[in-house]
């Protein structure tokens, strides 16, 4: 939690707003929704957590940032990405290709695949650094081995002529990791950077990231399914579900007093290390089809607190106290003494 | 690298070796014999057949006559049993003039595959993708031969151009830019339309290729890098593409040989397919033999070629 105090007293300032974004994928059974209506804002210097099951649109969001969306068949059906006063949506190819990379930068779930096969890791480092900083072949070079030092590579000045293949996948998300800061971003968008990794191996990656953040100063947004790693290194935190966002808040408001009940499903899924249950809690029901969402609002067949309302108006994103949003209609009245009575008694435990 | 040059060559000579009894076995094995070629023939009496056995050693046990055989191949002793030529000769000369429509037809073929495959699989959809997908089908499907008349009748009566043969009769005292304006002429039409089938194949495999590069996530990473779309596209999907056409690239080289006996035939080139078209129906062995001799060294070659140009571009691969 130190890393939490750290970063609080820091002034509150938005690097990049998204608002209402909607992001649609044309298929042949019908059309996708697959983010309908995001709004989320990353703070300057901290780390938003974007949580949610897979399939939730949480990847979609982030690739649609920095225009990576695969079109055809995705495109962006509406509102806005403002970075720096400007409407990335709106920017021309040319302008986006300056941001990438350089403004704005990208890790992958998938180190083994995330790198040419057929190039150095020091090539493709070097290409972005001479790409954005208009540096020569030597100082790429020189700045590449640096990076590579950061990123705690050992002995850079040999790896750097090694080829992907000879490495492990956690040595790749390092190189992926230093390809990403090399040209010093504002923000990093960390799209499951640890899920492909060995445990012991995730923990020495959002290390690596944090204390690369301390030094660089960049936002961080870091999608995930692991509420752990967010505990961890997020200073905001997202929970998506079906292609929106159901509650929002600081890390210490989402883990002390969440108040949507998919949230609460969530944590209460979680094994607590100490406490021996029979039965694990788990969400009733499965992630909707994406063709056919439910009328409503989109998690009530699965919640335990549904009520007529809930399958006719979808609830707004609306703030329960300053700061912390959350979209349900009984966001005031359920917390989480209301959901273990109700969990306790529940026949839904299985 | 020069231990696997080694191990490689003398694995090659062990298969050259089965592939030369197989080839032998084969040809002889075949239905009929050389000395039953017209038996009806009333000047081809019983003592010639005893004679014409002899000579080309027929009358020898087989395993005898494959060591002949191929004695007289490694010392340039062998003829031919139809004209009785020296075979190595023959081979030469027409293997020069096969060489010339391979060239140009596999320089075409590849020169325009690429282009077209990479900009259909990156346009996925486009007008362009749609119709050299039809294009491509219409080539495969309708027969060369099909073309070859089209192509004759057309470039004949639209540019008065001899398109027969390898050159004009009679030219041979002309001046010499005449002569290599004449020999370009004839060469036209053979390579391209050797060229055709070929083009609408390889492109067809270029764009599939293609396509499962591009969505691979390390193209995702160079674009997120802030990388051109050229750039993206030609200097780390290209490449990536490249790869299984390295293997393709080596096995091409016995071609010039197999891969235009249709086309020789049209345009009455005399190339190696031809020749061994004909010898296959006058059973003429040494020459069918020796085709399939050099055609067998070819593609131990071009295997070996395909090896070594993988390690080269793919540093995946190292022998």
């Amino acid at each position: 939690m130190d890393v939490i105090m750290k970063h609080k007293s820091e002034n509150e300032e938005p690097i990049l707003k998204i608002k209402d974004l909607k992001v649609y994928f044309d298929t042949d059974d019908g059309v996708v929704k697959s983010v309908d209506g995001v709004d989320l804002q990353i703070m300057k210097g901290k780390t938003l957590g974007l949580v949610g099951e897979s399939g939730c649109g949480k990847s979609v969001s982030c690739l649609a940032i920095p225009g990576l969306v695969p079109s055809p068949p995705g495109r962006i059906a509406g509102g806005e990405i403002i970075y720096k006063g400007r409407n990335l949506l709106d920017l021309p190819e040319k302008e986006m290709e300056v941001i990438r990379g350089n403004d704005i930068s990208m890790i992958f779930q998938e180190p083994m695949t995330s790198l040419n096969p057929l190039f150095t890791i020091g090539d493709q480092i070097k290409e972005t650094i001479m790409l954005h900083q208009k540096k020569g072949k030597a100082e790429a070079h020189e700045l590449t081995l640096q990076m590579l030092g950061k990123v705690g590579i050992p002995s850079p000045a040999v790896r750097i002529n090694d080829y992907p293949h000879q490495m492990s996948g956690g040595m790749k998300q390092r190189v992926m990791i230093a390809m990403a800061l090399s040209c010093t971003p504002e923000i990093l968008i960390a799209d499951e950077p640890t899920t492909a990794l060995d445990v012991t191996i995730q923990a020495q990656i959002l290390d690596l990231m944090q204390s690369l953040q301390d030094e660089f100063g960049m936002s961080i947004l870091l999608v995930t399914h692991d509420l752990g790693v967010v505990a961890n290194i997020a200073t905001d935190v997202a929970i998506m579900y079906a292609s929106r966002i159901v509650e929002y808040g600081k890390v210490e408001d989402i883990f002390g007093n969440p108040r949507h009940p998919y949230t609460l499903g969530l944590f209460t899924s979680i094994p607590v290390i100490g406490k021996r249950k029979e039965n694990l809690y788990v969400i009733p029901g499965s992630v909707p089809n994406p063709l056919a969402f439910p009328a409503g609002c989109k998690f009530w067949p699965r919640c335990l607190f549904a009520q007529e309302i809930c399958k006719v108006n979808e609830p707004l994103l609306e703030e329960v106290k300053e700061g912390h949003k959350a979209a349900c209609h009984f966001k005031t009245s359920i917390d989480k003494y209301v959901w273990n009575e109700k969990t306790e008694t529940s026949s839904f435990l299985i | 690298m020069l231990s696997f040059t080694i191990r490689s060559f003398f694995q090659k000579l062990v298969t050259l070796f089965f592939i030369s009894i197989i080839s032998f076995l084969v040809v002889y094995l075949a239905p009929g014999k050389p000395s039953q070629i017209d038996p009806l023939n009333p000047k081809f009496t019983p003592q010639d057949l005893v004679r014409f056995q002899k000579e080309f050693n027929l009358d020898k046990p087989l395993h005898i006559q494959y060591y002949l055989y191929y004695k007289n191949l490694f010392t340039g002793q062998l003829k031919s049993w139809k004209d009785n030529q020296p075979v190595m000769g023959k081979v030469y000369e027409r293997f020069l003039n096969s060489l010339w429509l391979f060239i140009v037809g596999t320089v075409i073929t590849w020169c325009l595959s690429f282009p077209i495959g990479i900009s259909a699989a990156i346009r996925r959809g486009s007008v362009f993708d749609r119709s050299t997908t039809f294009l491509s089908y219409v080539l495969i499907s309708v027969p060369g031969f099909f073309f070859a008349y089209i192509l004759i009748i057309f470039v004949v009566k639209t540019f008065d151009v001899p398109v027969i043969g390898m050159q004009t009769f009679g030219m041979s005292n002309a001046e010499n830019i005449y002569q290599i304006m004449d020999r370009v002429w004839h060469l036209v039409l053979p390579s391209i339309l050797g060229a055709l089938g070929g083009i609408a194949l390889l492109s067809r495999y270029v764009r599939a290729q293609m396509l499962e590069v591009i969505h691979q996530d390390y193209i995702r990473t160079a674009r997120a890098k802030g990388l051109s779309t050229d750039m993206v596209y030609y200097k780390h999907g290209f490449r990536n593409a490249l790869l299984p056409f390295v293997t393709m690239f080596g096995l091409i080289l016995p071609g010039v040989i197999g891969g235009s006996v249709i086309t020789e035939s049209i345009f009455a080139w005399p190339g190696m397919g031809r020749m061994g078209y004909e010898a296959i129906l006058a059973r003429d062995y040494p020459i069918i033999l020796t085709l399939n001799f050099i055609v067998a060294v070819l593609v131990l070659i071009g295997t070996f070629i395909s090896d070594l140009l993988y390690m080269v571009v793919d540093p995946r691969i190292r022998l």
